[in-house]
């Protein structure tokens, strides 16, 4: 006899969606310029938690994200006086950022329209 | 600017690695402390919340690892690990190492070298703009081999023939170069106006020849060589529209060649002038001798099938317009020859079966690479197995066996690059006189990448297979030492080790019938005595005011020339010939036997001519058969007499002596019968692998004319070679302004007549080592292996009772099997193959048992001492440490 304590309902998928990772940061850093975890909450506060960034990932993709030119990043003290890696888009993270968003609306649009189609 | 980021954040990673793992941990430390800290918000202790953050964050090393792996400089880092770790396994078996790396530089060096020389030779085009169309003309005799053109065809050829867009003859011209320095007689080629058109090359400076000049008594001209000008005139070109004198008269220079042109068909020739021949000269001139040279340009739309077909049918078809002489009538046709296959045709035998052997020792070295790798990959099984079962991935362990196999090959390029040099070196120090090309000769690029990349294929591959069973195969398995593959791995070295020993019967036998073939030829008596005999060659070309002037000058000058040289100390004879035998003179006339009237003249073949001075028979030790010798009795308004050779004797009927024969340009009938007077032994005139030919030997006095190029034979009572200087000084004595040229002994004639043999037995002898020692290797790994493998085995052999001698035995049967199977396929190979060598063999068939036999044991010998040391260790096994050990 065995207590079920979780509730019965399937656990909601919070990765990433592929290859849209680099878009959800360059989008988060054209706000404002943030450091590591930030980037990660404000992704997961923005997409009301559908999304959560696994921090290894993260940083892996920061450090891709600038060495291309894309981000700039600088250590800088904290509000609460700690030292953190604090990432500002480039002009060309800038630019990436909007071609990115135009592939991807185009992409989802496609998607919609076939999701729609009547049989 | 990304490129640049990427670049410069890479090598300071690669730098500095230690600052860049802290700056990803200062991160990592960051974003848990951040959710500590919300965590704590929600009223947790704050111990709790950083363990709870932690946990949330996963490992991590992994997070570091996977932020490390992501840039380029990863990959590098990867490499130079793998670098270093491979130059530590090679280190730690020096063996393996130097094993390889040898038979890698060995194989790849000997390939290079040997291609290296052949290929401008055999396959690279000749340098002349569309040396692919020019062609040479040659007579075809009934044997259907080349005989020289008369200038009557050329003629003949020049006005009928379609398919030739340019054609050009040539003759032979030896000029003394006299005025300036020291005489010197100078390699030159008297050719048509159109010669240098038809190969295509024009010279440098000043101009070719015009057609009006090569009409006879025409004003002379030369053209000479860059080499020549660079040598006798300091390199200045303004000797363009000077004289030189050649032979005494002077010759307006016109132009000089461009600087590396060598006339193919003769590559020793420094000056050209124009042929001057005289057009439809009658048949007692030189004019219809077998002495000149064909070349010719193919018209466009034309191949050498197409030109050979339209002289053929010109060669069937004789017109009144171009009347032929009986010993030129073309009756056999004429061969059209690509002028590299002509160039080539005596050298291709020798070098197509160095080919063939570097080819083979290439093999081998592949074999044993592949044995040695399957060797070392049977060691290195439960390494792996550890690997793989501590988490390397299957592509990282290939990654690292391909660096091992790549450092290897490296090795292994960088000594065969060595070997290809020095190889190479060698190969034209070794060149027979003759071979085609030998100034193309430089170590080829291409053939040796095709080599460092056949073995390093072959490398690759073999050594990958250990990676492959470790990413397949049960661990576990390995990783304990008694392993069932070993079985497998163990007969596919057998299969190696008895190809080795095939391809190293191969050539063992090559060198074995080629040594036997050199043994037999100067077994050969040459018909001479060489020992102690000096020859040097003095040319007289002054003209006088007629041909008659001309001959009693330098009639004189020859008799005086031998005087002098019986003055000198140390000389017991010395005479004069008009031809010297082995020195690659050939001058045959046709002749007519006076008890055969219905004969027609050179219906009998040619005899040999020799013109000497009455000493000549004992300076040259040809000894006498029947008769007497021609001596100082036989003057010129004595009754002519000749001296014949044995052959000659056998084509007369009856007793030869008091026969009368006519010879050469007396056939007509115009001079007497000359009667033979002795009979000699044969000479061999061209090598000593040459049948025996008639030959005659005539008075110098009594022939119709003195021959203007002289060899003097001096026999001697020491060191022929040393006496050089004193008889060169005694013949100066006589004239200071006569070139001496082609000094040598006969020793040093005969044995160049074989050079071209010794070349190919050289370089087989020094494969057929190499192979031998490359069996011995495989070999004796194979065995030591089984050994190693059979250890418990043995132990448990010893401990029930069997003797010393029985392990011993048992191990050397094993061995000998192995090579057994591989002599048996090596012999069967051998026969077949060594078809390739069949012209150079001499006195010996291709299946010679003797040689066979030898090389069998020899191969059997050196098998047997490489399994005695496995075996003796094999004996030396104490059971009791062996059964512990398990």
């Amino acid at each position: 006899m065995t207590i079920k304590w979780t509730v019965a309902v399937p656990e909601q998928n919070t990765d990433v969606i592929p290859g849209t990772l680099d878009m959800l940061i360059l989008k988060t850093l054209s706000l404002a310029p943030l450091h590591g975890f930030g980037i990660g909450r404000r992704v997961e506060q923005i997409s009301r938690g559908v999304f959560r960034v696994n921090p290894g990932s993260l940083l892996v993709a920061l450090q891709r994200l600038e060495r291309s030119g894309w981000l700039d990043a600088e250590w800088r003290d904290t509000e609460n006086g700690r030292r953190a890696r604090f990432y500002s888009l480039t002009r060309a993270g800038r630019r990436q950022l909007d071609a990115e968003t135009a592939d991807w609306e185009r992409r989802v649009a496609a998607i919609g329209r076939v999701l729609r189609a009547e049989a | 600017m990304s490129i640049l980021r990427q670049i410069q954040r890479g090598v300071s990673a690669l730098l500095f690695p230690a600052r860049a793992d802290a700056d990803v941990d200062s991160e990592l430390t960051h974003f848990a402390e951040q959710r500590a800290r919300e965590i704590a918000c929600t009223g947790t202790p704050y111990d709790e919340a950083v363990r709870q953050a932690r946990l949330e964050m996963g490992n991590v090393t992994v997070a570091r690892e996977a932020v490390r792996a992501s840039g380029w400089e990863h990959g590098l880092d990867l490499l130079l690990g793998d670098v270093r770790y491979a130059m530590r396994r090679l280190r730690r078996e020096p063996g393996f190492t130097v094993v390889a790396a040898l038979t890698l530089a060995l194989g790849i060096g000997a390939a290079t070298a040997i291609f290296s020389a052949v290929n401008p030779i055999l396959f690279r085009a000749l340098p002349y703009p569309g040396a692919d169309r020019i062609v040479t003309i040659s007579e075809r005799t009934t044997s259907g081999s080349a005989l020289d053109p008369a200038y009557g065809t050329y003629e003949e050829l020049l006005s009928r023939a379609r398919t030739l867009e340019a054609i050009s003859v040539t003759d032979g011209w030896a000029p003394s170069l006299t005025g300036t320095n020291e005489p010197e007689r100078l390699d030159g080629r008297r050719v048509s106006a159109s010669f240098f058109r038809t190969i295509g090359v024009l010279p440098a400076v000043g101009r070719s020849f015009d057609a009006s000049e090569d009409v006879p008594g025409a004003a002379k001209v030369a053209i000479v060589s860059d080499r020549l000008l660079q040598r006798r005139f300091g390199g200045d070109a303004a000797i363009v529209g000077r004289t030189v004198s050649l032979d005494g008269e002077p010759y307006l220079v016109v132009g000089v060649m461009p600087t590396g042109f060598v006339d193919v068909t003769a590559p020793s020739v420094d000056v050209w002038s124009p042929l001057r021949a005289q057009p439809r000269a009658d048949p007692n001139s030189r004019e219809w001798g077998h002495h000149y040279r064909i070349v010719a340009r193919l018209a466009p739309g034309t191949d050498v099938r197409g030109a050979a077909r339209e002289l053929a049918t010109i060669a069937a078809n004789p017109v009144a317009e171009f009347p032929r002489v009986p010993w030129a009538s073309l009756q056999q046709g004429v061969l059209v020859r690509g002028l590299q296959d002509d160039i080539t045709a005596s050298a291709r035998p020798a070098l197509l079966a160095i080919v063939a052997a570097a080819a083979v020792l290439l093999l081998m070295a592949c074999v044993n690479v592949t044995n040695l790798l399957l060797a070392r990959s049977g060691r290195r099984r439960s390494e792996f197995g550890v690997r793989a079962a501590l988490g390397a991935g299957g592509g990282r362990l290939v990654r690292q066996l391909l660096t091992e196999s790549v450092l290897l090959a490296l090795l292994g390029g960088v000594l065969a690059f060595v070997i290809a040099n020095a190889g190479v070196g060698a190969l034209i120090a070794l060149a027979p006189p003759g071979l085609p090309r030998v100034d193309a000769i430089r170590v080829d690029a291409t053939a040796f990448a095709f080599a460092l990349a056949v073995t390093t294929v072959v490398g690759v591959v073999v050594g990958l297979l250990p990676a492959f069973a470790a990413s397949r195969a049960d661990v576990r398995a390995d990783m304990q030492t008694g392993s069932r593959t070993v079985a497998r791995r163990s007969a596919a070295r057998g299969v190696l080790v008895v190809t080795e020993v095939a391809l190293a019967l191969v050539l063992l036998v090559g060198a074995g019938l080629l040594l036997r073939s050199l043994d037999r030829l100067f077994a050969v008596s040459p018909g001479i005595q060489p020992a102690h005999v000096l020859t040097m060659q003095v040319v007289n070309p002054d003209r006088a005011a007629s041909p008659e002037a001309s001959d009693r000058a330098r009639q004189l000058f020859f008799e005086r020339v031998v005087d002098a040289a019986r003055t000198v100390p140390g000389v017991t004879e010395a005479a004069l010939t008009s031809q010297l035998p082995l020195s690659g003179d050939l001058d045959a006339y046709g002749y007519a036997i006076e008890s055969r009237p219905d004969q027609k003249p050179g219906e009998n073949g040619a005899a040999l001519r020799y013109a000497v001075t009455p000493g000549y028979f004992r300076s040259m030790g040809i000894q006498l058969v029947r008769g007497r010798l021609l001596d100082a009795t036989d003057r010129a308004e004595a009754a002519p007499s000749f001296v014949i050779s044995e052959t000659l004797a056998r084509v007369l009927d009856g007793d030869p002596l008091g026969q009368h024969l006519r010879f050469g340009p007396d056939v007509d009938g115009s001079r007497p019968w000359g009667t033979v007077v002795g009979v000699v032994r044969d000479v061999k005139q061209s090598s000593l692998a040459d049948q025996d030919i008639p030959a005659f030997y005539v008075p110098m006095a009594q022939w119709r004319w003195v021959d203007p190029m002289q060899s003097l034979v001096v026999r001697t009572d020491g060191d022929a070679a040393a006496l050089t200087t004193a008889v060169k000084r005694a013949v100066w004595g006589v004239d200071r302004n006569k070139p001496i040229t082609r000094v040598a002994t006969m020793e040093e004639l005969m044995a160049r007549t074989a050079a071209q043999r010794r070349f190919a037995s050289v370089i087989y002898e020094t494969f057929a080592i190499a192979a031998l020692l490359l069996a011995a290797v495989g070999l004796y790994g194979v065995i030591s292996g089984r050994v190693a493998e059979r250890t418990r085995e043995i132990g448990i052999r010893t401990a029930l009772g069997a003797t010393r001698g029985e392990i011993v035995s048992g191990v050397l049967r094993n061995g000998l099997a192995l090579t057994a199977a591989g002599v048996i396929i090596g012999a069967a190979s051998a026969v077949a193959t060594t078809r390739l060598l069949e012209t150079l063999l001499y006195g010996i068939t291709r299946a010679d048992p003797v040689t066979y036999a030898s090389v069998i044991a020899l191969l059997a010998g050196v098998a047997a001492l490489a399994c005695w040391a496995p075996a003796r260790r094999a004996a030396g096994i104490d059971p009791v440490i062996t059964l512990r050990a398990e």
